[in-house]
């Protein structure tokens, strides 16, 4: 699946990235950081979109779960260690999964796309409005499991490693490869005796509990949450960094990312209209670029 | 609640799922014939909701507003169909919703250079200027009441179109299959296009007709297009019956959903929705799709 | 004991070495002023605004504060709580910037405070009028020159029940800013022995409101309070009126119902009273200066959002020329921006021990097209800061 240059370009990439706190520089670590938990949310809707054939709107209600359970479990219970509240959120967000996966799942292709939507502005709606959850003001994180800013960053990078590898050997396991012949044609899994829907609705769960993950990561680094993670342009933003970075590889969606934010930090430095640019760019990758980055840098290698 | 009371608010929630009708219409019909979700449709409400104020200062009502205004978004559509999604028809859902997505971007920024970034309010045409009373109280704006029956006016002339002309023949037929329509001999490729012109007037009409009621503003096309997406998918892709029946479901239940549960009102819709979802996936009036 | 003791330490000199870059004077070098403020989106008009005010009032003191040059550095804030931490992030430890000011939103209000307060940087909250900003959260390093929500409601209690209105209704956007402004109105309300008949909370940013109007109807109030700004306070007026309830049922709102949206509202929101600390038509030199200059550069009327960002740069001027221009010597800095006293177009304005402004807050009507101002609501409006241990 990655050629061999590949493989030495990402571990010298996955290297380089270990290094920067060394630099001491603060605003690097806090922008890459941002970057990387970008990379670790895109590569667990990759899952989806890229390998079970899924386009899921609702990916930031997951992040958004796993953020806000951090900062519940910290403001109300005064619970910070890592070992007690990551496995709590990652799970929670993998139980807001499960129910908005069976609801969902039970409508196909494009209404999919459109009910996972629906669920997640409920989310955002309940969050914003109701006011025990901190409101449209959104929550602080009183505990931050890791405060300081070299341990917040290496946990991330030791995640979006771990996460990269763990997708990986998922994806070459047998259960990876029935997500992949769903995709292919799901008639066809199913009359040879695969319950497709029951592993959709896995993969949609692990996706979940990762998109978790990305989500505490993100409370933990800010220490600040707010109805916003859960909106549709969260869903869409992500979206778009697995099309940029090119779905289906699991290293492009994390490359997409990593992209992005510089664009994003570059573009608006250049001009106010930048949002035009960022629709541009994603019009151009869809009409050229299918693909995406990684299958650029593939086709230059081959 | 009394009787009266009651008999008004469906009145008002009749009135909110027209308009709403007339948005989700055009995003069921692209959807149904030409296989394309268009996030960009909201786009083209607030475009035309903005391009009814811009013209009305300029020609002096409404009524120029509407009369010139469609025909430019009807060319809009088309150009749009022409040059970013007749490139999406063999392509998956993903890239439809990053592509209308992108043009989500593009339609915003084209409304921030174009026409600012203020609120402006639309007056009604001088004919319609007067209140009708209701109940010892309230009053209803004649503009509001005649929006809801042109709505009406537009919902019944879709239905003679497409059940009673040629055009709406090959419509269904492109509907329930689109390779049959090319063994007939039909020029696929323009009926898409104008198919898509429709759809984008039917969303700027929307706009136009709800700006006096609703005022224009930045942003206004993203919470309708959600909206439209619940009425789409509870009345069941692709069918103009169920656009109709889904409508009026949302309107109703949003509205006396804030009257009777104000705490929890915005989520009404949603649990609608996955309510219609549990016992028909397929939408109301969908035809059942795979899995 | 010694570990609690030791623990604290630690804290203290990561406070420290955290703040030590702040720490860097530059008499001579540029003052760079960074401004997170939304360029796009639904509150666009009002970072514009904010933004254009700023720049005017920077010109007129030739482009230099405290002998020092401005370096402006603009972020487009999308009013994206969940792009803000990153965007704050940008201007305050990768750009440096001297002085950070903004936002509208106050779910960005809140992320920005979360990283300034421990980043230490001078920061002026140039809109959201958040309560916590200048309350539970607030810092000696921040300043607000606009409002906080309680400022501009409260005051509306009163004034209602001056008017013999003793059983009211109350609506609202149901966000941070809508419930708190309607908290503050509930105690003025009560604690003059008014009753409420009815909360109704409308969605943000949901703008339909034929449903509750119907209700309102129903119930027969004395008079509505309500809490909404923008496109949802031109629909709401016009709405009102439509519903035929406008002339039967006195509505009253906090100022943002009538402000920017007059021209959208038209003649559906004559008549309506609203308390705010501006007004355009207030009568003093100091206003008819800005307004003038502001129409001239902008060919825009000003309004009370770009009063905020003009008083930003004038109590940074005052105090800056205290302390030669000196960002690094921040505890002197603050010290003079706590003295400052402005002639501001809305009148008479200092900074409270909260560092939220004092000012008076009017009581305005709508009368052709404008708003006139009816009285003073209150005089010198204190918010009550609650949880701020500021100069105590």
């Amino acid at each position: 699946m990655i050629s061999s240059r590949a493989r030495l370009f990402l571990a010298l990439g996955a290297l380089a990235l270990a290094a920067v706190p060394a630099s001491g520089d603060r605003f690097w670590m806090q922008f890459l950081g941002k970057a990387m938990i970008g990379g670790i949310f895109a590569m667990s809707l990759d899952l989806l979109v890229g390998f079970a054939g899924l386009v899921s709107l609702a990916h930031a209600a997951f992040f958004g779960l796993g953020a806000y359970l951090l900062a519940g479990l910290s403001n109300r219970y005064q619970l910070a260690q890592m070992a007690l509240t990551l496995p709590i959120c990652m799970a929670g967000a993998a139980a807001g999964a499960l129910i908005i996966g069976w609801l969902s799942l039970r409508a196909a292709g494009v209404y999919f796309i459109m009910v996972t939507l629906a669920f997640t502005q409920m989310l955002y709606y309940f969050l914003n409005d109701a006011p025990w959850f901190g409101g449209s003001d959104g929550l602080y994180v009183a505990l931050r499991p890791l405060s300081n800013p070299i341990a917040a960053y290496y946990a991330i990078w030791i995640a979006l490693v771990a996460v990269f590898a763990f997708l990986l050997l998922l994806l070459r396991s047998p259960f990876g490869r029935v997500l992949i012949g769903i995709r292919g044609n799901e008639q066809r899994m199913r009359s040879l005796g695969f319950p497709t829907r029951q592993y959709l609705l896995a993969a949609f769960v692990l996706a979940g509990s990762l998109a978790g993950l990305a989500g505490y990561l993100d409370a933990n680094l800010y220490g600040f949450v707010n109805p916003a993670l859960f909106g549709w342009r969260e869903s869409g933003l992500v979206l778009m960094t697995v099309l940029l970075g090119g779905k289906g590889t699991l290293h492009g969606p994390a490359l997409g990312a990593l992209l992005l934010a510089l664009l994003q930090q570059q573009g608006e430095r250049l001009t106010e209209h930048w949002t035009a640019i960022i629709g541009a760019v994603v019009i151009a990758v869809v009409l050229f670029l299918p693909r995406g980055v990684a299958g650029l840098l593939e086709a230059r290698r081959a | 609640m009394t009787l009266s009371l009651f008999a008004l608010q469906l009145l008002n929630g009749i009135e909110v799922g027209l308009l709403l009708f007339l948005v989700a219409s055009g995003l069921t019909l692209v959807f149904g014939v030409l296989g394309v979700l268009n996030f960009a449709h909201g786009s083209f409400y607030m475009l035309g909701a903005y391009l009814a104020w811009w013209l009305a200062e300029r020609t002096g009502g409404l009524i120029w507003a509407v009369l010139l205004g469609v025909p430019v978004m009807l060319a809009l559509g088309w150009a749009v169909e022409r040059f970013a999604i007749s490139r999406l028809y063999r392509r998956d859902h993903l890239s439809q919703v990053l592509l209308t997505y992108g043009l989500v971007l593009l339609f915003n920024e084209l409304q921030r250079t174009l026409f600012g970034n203020d609120v402006h309010g639309v007056p009604a045409p001088r004919a319609l200027d007067w209140t009708v009373s209701l109940g010892e109280m309230q009053t209803w704006g004649a503009y509001r009441i005649f929006t809801s029956i042109a709505c009406l006016c537009i919902a019944i002339g879709m239905r003679q179109i497409i059940l009673g002309t040629r055009f709406g023949m090959r419509v269904r037929a492109g509907a329930s299959n689109g390779e049959m329509l090319e063994a007939l001999g039909v020029d696929v490729r323009r009926l898409f296009s104008v198919l898509f012109s429709i759809g984008t007037a039917l969303a700027a009409l929307a706009g136009m007709l709800a700006a006096p009621l609703t005022t224009v503003f930045p942003g206004m096309g993203e919470s309708v297009l959600v909206v439209s997406f619940v009425v789409v998918v509870i009345g069941g892709i692709g069918s103009i019956k169920g656009a109709f029946a889904g409508a009026m479901l949302v309107g109703i239940a949003d509205t006396f959903g804030k009257v009777l549960l104000p705490s929890i009102s915005s989520a009404i819709v949603y649990a609608v929705m996955a309510a219609v979802l549990i016992f028909r996936p397929q939408g109301l009036f969908g035809e059942a799709q795979a899995r | 004991m010694s570990a609690s003791l030791s623990r604290r330490s630690l804290l203290a000199l990561a406070a420290g070495s955290l703040a030590a870059p702040r720490a860097r004077a530059a008499a001579g070098a540029k003052l760079k002023i960074g401004l997170l403020l939304p360029f796009s989106g639904t509150y666009a008009a009002l970072g514009v605004n904010i933004a254009d005010a700023m720049k005017l009032a920077a010109r007129e003191h030739g482009g230099k504060l405290g002998g020092r040059e401005i370096e402006w550095v603009q972020v487009d804030d999308e009013s994206d709580p969940a792009k803000a931490p990153g965007n704050v992030n940008r201007l305050v430890v990768g750009e440096k910037v001297d002085i950070l000011t903004g936002p509208v939103h106050s779910g960005v209000a809140m992320a920005m405070m979360q990283i300034v307060r421990q980043e230490k940087t001078l920061t002026i909250v140039t809109n959201a009028g958040a309560q916590a900003v200048t309350g539970t959260l607030c810092a000696p390093n921040v300043f607000r020159t606009s409002f906080s929500n309680w400022q501009v409601s409260y005051p509306c209690a009163e004034v209602m029940l001056k008017a013999g209105h003793k059983k009211a209704i109350l609506m609202f956007w149901n966000y941070s800013f809508g419930q708190e402004s309607m908290a503050a109105f509930k105690e003025g309300y009560s604690k003059g022995g008014g009753s409420i008949v009815k909360e109704i909370a409308v969605p943000f940013p949901n703008t339909e409101f034929q449903a509750n109007l119907s209700e309102i109807a129903s119930l027969k109030p004395d008079a509505v309070f309500v809490f909404f700004a923008g496109a949802g306070a031109a629909k709401f007026v016009k709405d009102y009126a439509d519903a035929g309830l406008k002339g039967k049922i006195p509505l009253y709102g906090s100022g943002f119902l009538t402000e920017g949206v007059l021209g959208a509202a038209g003649p559906a929101a004559e008549g309506i009273k609203t308390t705010l600390h501006y007004a355009e038509t207030l009568d003093n030199p100091a206003n008819k200066k800005f307004r003038e200059a502001f129409k001239k550069a902008t060919a825009r009327d000003a309004d009370v959002y770009a009063v905020a960002g003009w008083d930003t740069i004038q109590a940074l001027a005052q105090a800056l020329d205290k302390v030669k221009g000196d960002t690094g010597a921040q505890k002197e800095l603050i010290a003079a921006l706590e003295s400052v006293r402005l002639d501001s177009p809305r009148g008479a304005f200092r900074f409270s021990k909260a560092h939220n402004p004092v000012q008076d807050i009017y009581l305005r009507q709508v009368k052709g097209g404008q708003q006139v101002v009816l009285g003073v609501a209150q005089k010198g409006a204190e918010d009550p800061a609650a949880g701020c241990n500021l100069g105590k």
